[in-house]
């Protein structure tokens, strides 16, 4: 037994805050001081609050440390661990109260209305050990299943629950389980997709960080379940340290033999492989998955047959979201009803959200269905910084649409979220003050499918590209409101026609936009300007002579000697050499440079 | 793996190694060492591996052990505060074999030891 713990996130937000360099010094020191049978020093998962990183909780206090620096380790040692005193000066300054007491952490705003299940170990153990997996009742829920219940017992349990995919589509998991296993097949594959593409989205790595092992062992629940011993997982390349734990877990499982053949006793035998994706956005989309993990280019093709009939190698298939696994085996463990007390009467459970943009407490925040967007956005998120306001948010990614302010009081589970055309996707948040113009980011998003689109169907490789033209030339102040008419009826023409999930909902940010702020098209279009200032060949930037001191501030920082004019005289800018990089703008103390 | 029982003894196994892993719930026994200069120079330092130790001996899941800083009786360190029942008890003047009757007695079978509580001797 420990008398203290020190678990340091080893996240990748934090490690990239040098979070190890911190967990290397910590662990040096505490064996200078002959302390490692008395405290243990531990990396976990992500704790979600990125945004204050590195982080690092000192148990039993629950003191949590933000933003800590290799020279703030000795301080720590100094005072907390050897003579019981905390370092007050490193608490995250929500936990510390008026009155200069302590608050825990769970009544902190970003972490009081949070509901932890899929993160649940996430921060708590060391994900690079499957002891302190098994500590927190880990392949319990395994062995219940392989000793107690049938897989249709299994099955009917997901099923009763009402969990959904977090993928992003929502389909009733027990559902596809279901599928699968009346499917008539010498062979059935599980499959996990942790192809995690969306831009600002990092739900998945963070729960393959943290907690492996939840996902491997739902893994195996459903292979059991639908009766099949191979699984893959598909992870993208891009996630290095996702990628080194998961096999270090997938080694570690199979030296206990809970993955391999005659697990628990029972005669099941399951085992799985890791499958590196080279990061194409279109290999999220579950044919395309397949196709890749066959070992061929990672092309879609057309439904039906759906994977639980004929998917990988043509044999019957289930491929899940690693966030849908991670719920398993706690449904299995703490009922169905359990988790169906959650959440709202449709979509059951909770979400995990990258919350990211525009907003002070950057993270990953997991809470229950039915949420609205306010208590997100202000409550966990503390609002937009710099006193901004909030405009919008972008849920589900480059497949989602936008969430106005007007309707920022909308409960979040599926069906609200698809009835104001948007959609759940994978979880990604990414939120908009007033300085973001609507079109740039649909035209934003929209760049990034025309990069992604495979090419293979017509409707997206070249409609998404007319599209994105149309939005260039909105930027740029030369469309006509016809052309306005044009683009929503190429959305919709892509919609139904494009061959996969990546082409139909790739209109969906454009069509939002277009919907909610059609009159920031308009303004584009019809009065040559950008409201939000920030499309470039809309905006032209002059000086007030009334207000310029002529204290040549401007002059000196303009990188391309666009401003022109003597000491104590009105400056002035010459607007064909003028860049627009708003440099004199934010250098003059008098308010003197207008954007027009 | 070969059976749940397996997992299970395992799992008790590690269980002390993740203990004292959270903030102590209120149904928790928390235990805490004086451990400032005075306490530590009083030999502080072994009272508090005993109690870890014989927590762990005795599969103590429930409760927190951890130091605090001076508890200001420096005269009578090493002090050991034990928080129980909604009662605050301080054991002065203690040695590791006290802490191991501490446990035993006070811990596990809820008879307080008062011959090494303040104020008794």
């Amino acid at each position: 037994m420990f008398r203290s713990h020190i678990l340091v996130c080893g996240g990748t937000g934090c490690t990239s805050g040098n979070s190890m360099k911190v967990y290397d010094a910590l662990v040096a020191r505490i064996k200078k001081e002959g302390l490692e049978n008395e405290v243990h020093v531990t990396k976990t998962g992500c704790f979600g609050l990125c945004a204050l990183g590195p982080i690092m909780i000192v148990y039993p206090e629950g003191s949590f440390y933000s933003q800590v620096k290799v020279e703030d380790v000795d301080e720590i040692i100094d005072e907390h661990i050897i003579k019981g005193r905390i370092v007050t000066r490193l608490l995250y300054k929500e936990t510390v109260g008026d009155d200069g007491k302590i608050k825990a952490l769970n009544d902190t705003a970003f972490y009081k209305k949070q509901k932890r299940v899929a993160l649940r170990n996430c921060g708590v153990i060391n994900p690079e050990k499957i002891e302190e997996y098994i500590a927190y009742d880990g392949y319990e829920a395994l062995g219940k299943v392989l000793t107690e219940m049938t897989p249709q017992d299994v099955i009917d349990e997901i099923l009763k629950s009402g969990l959904r995919g977090r993928g992003g589509a929502g389909f009733p998991t027990g559902r596809k389980w279901q599928f699968a296993k009346n499917s008539v097949g010498d062979k059935k594959y599980v499959c996990c997709n942790a192809d995690e593409g969306d831009p600002g989205a990092f739900m998945d790595r963070s729960i393959l960080e943290g907690d492996p092992h939840s996902v491997i062992e739902a893994m195996a629940i459903a292979a059991y379940a639908i009766g099949s011993d191979q699984g893959y997982v598909y992870i993208r390349a891009e996630y290095p340290i996702a990628v080194q734990r998961l096999s270090i877990a997938i080694k570690q499982a199979r030296e206990y033999g809970l993955l391999g053949k005659n697990i628990f006793g029972s005669g099941f035998n399951f085992d799985l492989d890791i499958r590196l994706g080279a990061g194409a956005f279109v290999c999220g989309e579950e044919t395309a998955l397949m196709t890749s993990i066959e070992g061929n280019r990672g092309e879609p093709r057309p439904r039906p047959p759906f994977p639980a009939v004929k998917g990988l190698f043509g044999k019957p298939t289930i491929l899940n979201n690693v966030e849908t696994y991670a719920n398993v085996p706690q449904i299995i463990l703490k009922g169905a009803d359990w988790f169906a007390s959650m959440g709202t009467e449709k979509s059951r459970g909770t979400k995990v959200f990258a919350l990211g943009g525009k907003i002070h407490n950057t993270g990953l925040v997991e809470i229950p269905m039915g949420t609205t967007m306010r208590e997100i956005i202000y409550d966990i998120g503390g609002g937009c910084p710099n006193g901004k306001k909030f405009k919008a948010a972008q849920t589900g990614g480059p497949s989602g649409g936008c969430i106005p302010a007007h309707l920022i009081d909308t409960p979040i589970d599926y069906d609200n979220l698809l009835k104001i055309g948007s959609m759940m996707g994978s979880g990604g948040l990414i939120v908009m003050d007033e300085d973001n113009c609507m079109v740039d980011i649909a035209k934003f998003f929209l760049e990034f499918t025309v990069d992604e689109s495979c090419g293979k169907c017509t409707p997206c490789r070249i409609g998404t590209k007319r599209l994105y033209e149309m939005l260039c030339k909105v930027t740029d102040g030369t469309a006509t409101m016809e052309d306005l008419d044009k683009m929503e009826e190429l959305c919709y023409y892509i919609k139904e026609n494009a061959l996969c999930g990546l082409g139909q909902t790739a209109p969906n940010p454009v069509l939002s936009t277009l919907h909610y702020f059609r009159d920031e098209y308009e303004a584009h279009v019809r009065d040559k300007k950008c409201p939000a200032g920030v499309c470039k060949k809309l905006l032209k930037y002059h000086i007030d002579a009334e207000k310029c001191k002529g204290c040549t501030l401007c002059a000196r920082n303009c990188p391309v000697g666009a401003i022109s004019g003597t000491v104590k005289q009105p400056h002035v800018i010459d607007a064909n050499k003028c860049i627009k990089c708003g440099v004199c703008m934010e250098k003059c103390r008098f308010g003197a440079v207008l954007r027009g | 793996m070969k059976s749940l029982e397996e997992l299970r003894a395992l799992r008790e196994k590690m269980k002390s190694q993740t203990d004292n892993r959270a903030v102590a719930g209120s149904d928790e026994t928390v235990i805490k060492v004086g451990m400032a200069t005075c306490g530590i120079a009083a030999g502080a330092r072994p009272v508090l591996t005993t109690l870890l130790e014989e927590a762990e001996k005795r599969n103590l899941h429930n409760v927190s052990i951890s130091q605090t800083g001076c508890i200001g009786l420096c005269r009578l360190e090493p002090i050991v505060e034990v928080f129980k029942d909604g009662q605050k008890y301080t054991y002065v003047l203690m040695t590791p074999e006290k802490a191991k009757k501490v446990i035993a007695d006070h811990i596990v079978n809820g008879n307080v030891c008062r011959e090494f509580l303040i104020g008794e001797n």
